[in-house]
C-alpha cells in the first residue's frame, strides 16, 4: 500500500491550513500538491507525496545514509579481508 | 474462451466479463487478444488474416498490396502533440509502413455525434489534410453517419489504407530469426501519457506532447539503405511490452530486453511514477521496433540516425532460440524478469 | 529522477546482496506488509538477489486484497443507482465481487470514475450538485489522512451529495494476527515504510518486544529494500528483536502529528473483516459520530447478496505469508489475472498477480551473491 513518490516544491500556491497547496515537481512534471500536512515543508524542499497529498519531507542528509551504510559494509569487509590476510 | 471453462457457481468471478463488452476488450492486451482470437479469427477465418500484422499482404494483379483497417475513438479529441484527426492518418500510415509497404491511399469514415460543434469538425478535417499531405498520401474516399446525442463521444474516426509493397523482404513476425537485433525508434510512452493526462483530469501543468507522427519516411530509408528487416511492429495500445510479446508468442522466439537501453523521458517518468504505471506498457503513436539481423545493426542505425525522427533510435536487446514465446528484460538493477502482456488496460493504482 | 534512480543502482544492489551472503549463516523467513514492497520486489527481482537461505514472503499489505467481497458488492450496488457517481482509486476497479466488478458495473451502466485523489471526488461533488457523490475509502494507514481531509472539507463546506464507503485497515492489529497465529512461519518483519511515515513507529516496539521479532521499517526502492532485509537478518543473527528504521529518510519514530490529529478527529477504531483472513479486533478505521451523516453505508440502503468464496482460493494463506503464490494448485492455470479466483490474483499490488506477471515460467536464476 503506499504510492507515494518525492517531488520538489516549486511554489507555495495557498499557504492557508488545510488549504495549503504547492506546486510540485516530479521529473518536470508538475501538480497541485495539498501540502497541509508538511507545515513546515517550503519551496525547494522534497516531500513524498500519495494520492495528492505530501506526507513527509524527505531528509537530504537521511538520504545518504543507505550509501553510507553500505560504504560501512564495504569497509568492514576490507578489514575483515586485512585481518584474515 | 470464456465458455470452454467450468466455473463452480460459488466462485466470485466476474462472469459479467464474458456477456458483455468491457473496456479491457480494447485494452491492446491479453482481453483484446483473445476477443480477437476466439471471436473475429474463427469466423472470418483465411490465411491472410492469420498472419496477424498489422496490415494484410497480398498481390493483386501482379501488384503486391498492403490493406489496413483502424479506428479511432481518442477521448479527448484535442491534445498536447495532435488530435484524433492526426492520429488517425498517421495511425493507418504506421499500421501500412509496419510491413515496408509505400502508404498511397486512405478512406475515412466519420461516425458523428448529434450536437458536436461544426468547428470541432472543421478542426479536425483541416488536421486531417495536413497530416496527410505531411505523410505523403490522400484522402480519397469517405462516408459520414450521425448518431443520436449520448451515443458517441463527440466523433469517432474509421479509416481503411493501401500501400505498395515495392520490395522483396516478408516483414512480418514469422521472418524474425535467432541472433536479431531490436531496434528501438525512440523514447517511449509519450502518447499515452498526453492522453493520460488530459482525460483523467491529471493537470500537468507542463504538459506532455504526443509521439504522434508518420513513421513510413523512416522506414522507407532503411528499405533504401537495403537492410534485411524481418519485422516491424508499431508500439501503440498496450505498449513496447506487449508488442515485444506478440511477437515472441508469433515466433516462438525469446525476446530478451535491456531495460537500460530502452530511453523514456523524464517527465513521462515522472507521471508514470505519480500514477504508479509502468511505460513499457503507455501507448505510443510514432515509435515502432525492428528486427534486424545482428550485423546490420550498424547501418540500420546509420540510416535511422540521419532521419528527424529516428535520431534516438538505439538496440535495445536480441532474439534468442532457448525459450519459445518469451520476453524477458535485465532490470536497472541488474536481475532478468519475465515481461508479460497485461489483461486489459493499465490502471493508475495507488499501492 | 532524484530521490528514485540512486536507490536502483545495480552496483549498490550488488554490493548489498554480497554482504548479505557473507552475513547469512542460517535460514530466515521474512515478511514485508506492504503491497508496494511487493511489487517492487518482484519487478526489479530483489528476492533473486538474496542468499537461498533466506526466504521472503509477502504479508496482507494490499488494502485492496483484503477489502471484504460484502464491501464491494455494496460499492457495485451504490454506483449502480440512479444519479450516484461512484469515485475509486484505479486499483480497486477490476477485484472482483460476489458476481461482477466495478468495471463491468460501469459497463451496464453505472457512472464509475477513477480518481486520483480523494479531493478530486470532491470536486465532482461541488460540479455536480445534483448526483450522488460517494468515494471509496480505500486504504492503511497512510492513506487515511487523505480521506479524513477529504471529509473534513466537505463539512466545512457544507456538501451534502459527498459521502464515503469506508474500508481502512490498520497495520500492526494485522501483524499481531500473524505473529499469534499457530503455523507462523514469519521470524522478521519489513514494515510499511509509507505506513510508518504518517504513524511513525512507536507502535511496533511492543510488537518486537512481545513476540520476540525484529521489525525494521523500510522503504520502497530496491535499495531500501536490500538494505532493510540486511538489517533485518542483522538482528536475527545477532539474536536481537528491535523495532529499526531504514527509511530514515522519510519516516521519524513519532510520524506525521498533524496527519495523525486529523485522522483522530475524523475516524475511530473499529472491528473489520479482512478478506480471506476473517475478522480482526480493532483493525480497521470507521467515520466518526460526527461524520457519520458522510458514511455511505448508512446513507444508501443497498440489498446485496454475498456469496462464499471459492475453495480452492487460498489468497487468504497467501496474505499470511503461509503459501507462496505458485504453490497454489490453481495458480497459473485456473487461476490467472484475466480468470481470476480470489483478490489477490487481480489486485496489481496482490502477491498472485506480482508473482504470475513476473515469474510464470522464468527458469530460477542462480543468485550473484552465490558466486
Amino acid at each position: 500500500m503506499c504510492l507515494a513518490v518525492p517531488g520538489k516544491i516549486l511554489s507555495i500556491v495557498n499557504d492557508d491550513g488545510v488549504m495549503r497547496t504547492g506546486r510540485v515537481s516530479f521529473g518536470g512534471i508538475v501538480k497541485e500538491v495539498n501540502l497541509a500536512y508538511t507545515p513546515d515543508a517550503t519551496v525547494g524542499d522534497y516531500v513524498i507525496v500519495h494520492v495528492g497529498f505530501a506526507i513527509s519531507t524527505v531528509d537530504e542528509r537521511e538520504a545518504e545514509r543507505v550509501f553510507a551504510y553500505l560504504q560501512e559494509l564495504d569497509n568492514l569487509e576490507e578489514d575483515l579481508d586485512d585481518a584474515l590476510y | 474462451m470464456q465458455g470452454a471453462q467450468d466455473f463452480t457457481l460459488s466462485c466470485p468471478l466476474p462472469t459479467d466479463n464474458a456477456t458483455h463488452v468491457t473496456l479491457a476488450h480494447g485494452g491492446g492486451g491479453r482481453r483484446m487478444q483473445q476477443l480477437i482470437e476466439t471471436m473475429f479469427l474463427p469466423a472470418f477465418a483465411n490465411p491472410l488474416s492469420e498472419a496477424r500484422h498489422d496490415s494484410a499482404v497480398f498481390t493483386l494483379g501482379g501488384i503486391k498490396l498492403a490493406f489496413t483497417t483502424d479506428s479511432y475513438v481518442v477521448h479527448p479529441l484535442f491534445f498536447p502533440g495532435g488530435d484524433i484527426g492526426t492520429l488517425a492518418v498517421n495511425g493507418t500510415v504506421n499500421d501500412l509502413a509496419m510491413c515496408g509497404a509505400r502508404p498511397v491511399y486512405l478512406s475515412v469514415g466519420f461516425i458523428l455525434e448529434e450536437g458536436l460543434p461544426m468547428t470541432t469538425l472543421e478542426r479536425v478535417v483541416q488536421s486531417m489534410q495536413h497530416t496527410a499531405v505531411a505523410a505523403g498520401i490522400q484522402l480519397i474516399t469517405g462516408d459520414t453517419k450521425v448518431v443520436d446525442k449520448g451515443k458517441g463521444d463527440g466523433l469517432f474516426i474509421n479509416t481503411a489504407g493501401i500501400g505498395i509493397i515495392e520490395h522483396d523482404l516478408h516483414i512480418a513476425p514469422a521472418s524474425v530469426e535467432p541472433g536479431d537485433a531490436i531496434i528501438l525508434s525512440g523514447d517511449i510512452g509519450r502518447h499515452g501519457m498526453a492522453i493520460m493526462a488530459v482525460r483523467e483530469g491529471l493537470a500537468f501543468e507542463s504538459p506532455i506532447q504526443s509521439d504522434c507522427a508518420a513513421v513510413s519516411g523512416l522506414i522507407q530509408t532503411l528499405l533504401d539503405a537495403s537492410v534485411t528487416v524481418h519485422c516491424l511492429r508499431d508500439l501503440t495500445r498496450g505498449g513496447l511490452a506487449s508488442a515485444l510479446v506478440e511477437i515472441a508468442e508469433i515466433s516462438h522466439l525469446h525476446v530478451n530486453l535491456d531495460e537500460r537501453a530502452i530511453p523514456v523521458r523524464e517527465e513521462v517518468r515522472g507521471a508514470c511514477e505519480i500514477l504508479g504505471l509502468d511505460p513499457m506498457y503507455v501507448a505510443n503513436e510514432g515509435r515502432f521496433v525492428c528486427f534486424v539481423p545482428a550485423s546490420e545493426v550498424e547501418e540500420t542505425l546509420a540510416a535511422m540516425h540521419a532521419h528527424p525522427l529516428g535520431t534516438s533510435a538505439g538496440c535495445i536487446g536480441s532474439v534468442t532460440a532457448d525459450m519459445a514465446g518469451v520476453v524477458t528484460m535485465q532490470s536497472r538493477i541488474g536481475v532478468s524478469r519475465m515481461v508479460d502482456m497485461l489483461s486489459g488496460e493499465q490502471l493508475p493504482r495507488i499501492c | 529522477m532524484r530521490y528514485i534512480d540512486e536507490y536502483r543502482d545495480a552496483q549498490a544492489a550488488t554490493q548489498y546482496a554480497r554482504a548479505l551472503a557473507r552475513m547469512t549463516t542460517r535460514p530466515w523467513t521474512l515478511m514485508e506488509i506492504c503491497g508496494g514492497q511487493t511489487h517492487a520486489i518482484v519487478k526489479f527481482g530483489v528476492d533473486e538477489l538474496l542468499p537461498a537461505d533466506i526466504s521472503l514472503v509477502h504479508g496482507p499489505g494490499c488494502p485492496v486484497c483484503v477489502t471484504p467481497v460484502a464491501l464491494l458488492d455494496k460499492a457495485i450496488a451504490i454506483a449502480l443507482q440512479p444519479d450516484v457517481i461512484f469515485c475509486s482509486f484505479g486499483d480497486m476497479l477490476r477485484v472482483p465481487g460476489s458476481s461482477r466488478d466495478l468495471m463491468s458495473a460501469k459497463a451496464h451502466g453505472a457512472d464509475v470514475r477513477m480518481v486520483y485523489s480523494p479531493l478530486d471526488a470532491l470536486r465532482i461533488a461541488r460540479e455536480f450538485p445534483d448526483k450522488q457523490v460517494v468515494f471509496f475509502a480505500v486504504g492503511f494507514e497512510t492513506t487515511a489522512p487523505a480521506n479524513a481531509m477529504a471529509v473534513y472539507q466537505a463539512k466545512q463546506q457544507g456538501l451534502t451529495n459527498f459521502s464515503m464507503l469506508v474500508s481502512h485497515v490498520l497495520v500492526p492489529p494485522a501483524m499481531e494476527a500473524i505473529l499469534t497465529a499457530p503455523q507462523r512461519r514469519v521470524q522478521g518483519f519489513l514494515a510499511a515504510g509509507h505506513v510508518c511515515t504518517i504513524m511513525g513507529y512507536t507502535e511496533y516496539e511492543p510488537l518486537a518486544r512481545k513476540h520476540r521479532v525484529p521489525i525494521v521499517v523500510t522503504g520502497f526502492e530496491p535499495l531500501d529494500i536490500l538494505q532493510g532485509v540486511y538489517m533485518c537478518v542483522k538482528q536475527l543473527e545477532e539474536g536481537r528483536a528491535e523495532v529499526e528504521n531504514q527509511y530514515t529518510r522519510a519516516v521519524r519514530r513519532a510520524g506525521n502529528q498533524p496527519a495523525q490529529q486529523l485522522m483522530r478527529d475524523v475516524f475511530h477504531v473499529v472491528h473489520r473483516a479482512w478478506r480471506g483472513v476473517g475478522e480482526i479486533p480493532r483493525s480497521g478505521l470507521g467515520l466518526r459520530e460526527t461524520y457519520a451523516a458522510f458514511d455511505a453505508e448508512q446513507r444508501f440502503d443497498v440489498a446485496t447478496h454475498t456469496l462464499d468464496e471459492a475453495s480452492e482460493c487460498i489468497s487468504g494463506l497467501v496474505l499470511q505469508g503461509l503459501r507462496k503464490p505458485n504453490e497454489c494448485p490453481a495458480f497459473g492455470n485456473r487461476c490467472t489475472p484475466e480468470q481470476p479466483l480470489g483478490a489477490t490474483m487481480v489486485s496489481s499490488e496482490g502477491a498472485c498477480a506480482a508473482y504470475y506477471r513476473y515469474r510464470r515460467r522464468y527458469p530460477v536464476a542462480t543468485s550473484p551473491a552465490e558466486e
